[in-house]
């Protein structure tokens, strides 16, 4: 009898807080890749404290808190997708990850766009126009280019993590007592969302 | 086993979620509004405690950090002394160099 208990227990052994432990350690590293950028924006921003706000007076508002609402509502259909998982409700929780994904896809557009009207204006790493400006705006092009450049990379990235949790969904190996991929994912896609939380204020909201 | 499930006690309800993208929004519309408004040197800390609290948010319920094991939380703990530490040496260093 006991031994029948064991290998029943070895079949179904798993360490989801062991997984998601593991998830959060690499989501540390993430912290420190961009808190060295973050680092470097606070020294430069303090040396060209008004190169900054004129460089930053041309960035469009209105897309950045576009944006921003795009993905906190993207954060939250993540949460609700989980939510609906645990509750054993698949195919709200396949919908909510459907959502989030057109979410993200419409961040990148915004992203485009406004990142081709800066390209319009000629002002792209490198450019002429762009290096003709004083250093504090060279600067500021800079870091906004790099850091918004590597998190877009993170939304793309994440997006393909969800979009293959999805697929584990559909298939049912991720699914109402195993859920530990989707939760991972959604950590991710949480992460970006707290890095853009901090981009946000730091590009375009200094007057 | 136990521990696979030990944070399922701890469902979160979807009205939860909603309550706190709801309280998220609000904070982006007062870091909006507030940056509007001339604070002089206090603007920037105004938008970072702002941001600290929108991710005080998304880390405890969005990320449930909150129901996890307290392990956890010494983790994200020491991350983020790190970041300070690293952050505080770099400015002793620019200011008095």
């Amino acid at each position: 009898m006991s031994n029948h208990t064991a290998e029943l227990t070895h079949e179904v052994h798993r360490d989801d807080v062991g997984a998601r432990m593991g998830m959060w350690l690499f989501l540390f590293t993430e912290l420190l890749l961009f808190g060295g950028m973050f680092l470097v924006y606070a020294v430069y921003r303090h040396e060209f404290i008004d190169q900054f706000r004129i460089a930053a007076m041309a960035l469009n508002t209105t897309v950045g808190a576009l944006n921003t609402i795009i993905l906190l509502t993207s954060s939250l259909t993540v949460a609700l997708s989980i939510a609906a998982l645990q509750k054993g409700n698949k195919s709200l929780s396949i919908m909510l990850l459907v959502m989030t994904n057109i979410l993200a896809v419409a961040f990148m557009i915004n992203k485009y766009f406004e990142w081709s009207e800066k390209f319009q204006h000629g002002i792209y790493p490198g450019s002429e126009t762009l290096l003709n400006l004083p250093d504090g705006q060279i600067l500021f092009y800079g870091l906004y280019y790099v850091m918004t450049g590597l998190h877009g990379l993170h939304v793309i990235i994440g997006l393909i993590f969800l979009s293959i949790v999805m697929v584990f969904i559909f298939t049912g190996s991720v699914n109402k007592d195993s859920y530990v991929k989707l939760e991972n994912a959604g950590l991710y896609w949480h992460l970006v969302d707290l890095i853009w939380i901090f981009l946000f204020p730091l590009f375009y909201l200094i007057q | 086993m136990q521990d696979n499930h030990s944070h399922e006690n701890h469902e979160i309800s979807y009205s939860t979620y909603l309550l706190v993208w709801v309280s998220l929004i609000a904070f982006t519309s007062i870091t909006v509004a507030v940056a509007g408004i001339n604070l002089g040197d206090y603007t920037l800390f105004v938008a970072l405690c702002i941001a600290a609290l929108k991710s005080g948010l998304v880390i405890n319920i969005f990320m449930h950090i909150k129901f996890e094991d307290p392990i956890f939380k010494v983790f994200i703990g020491i991350s983020i002394f790190t970041l300070i530490v690293i952050f505080t040496l770099t400015f002793f260093d620019y200011f008095y160099r």
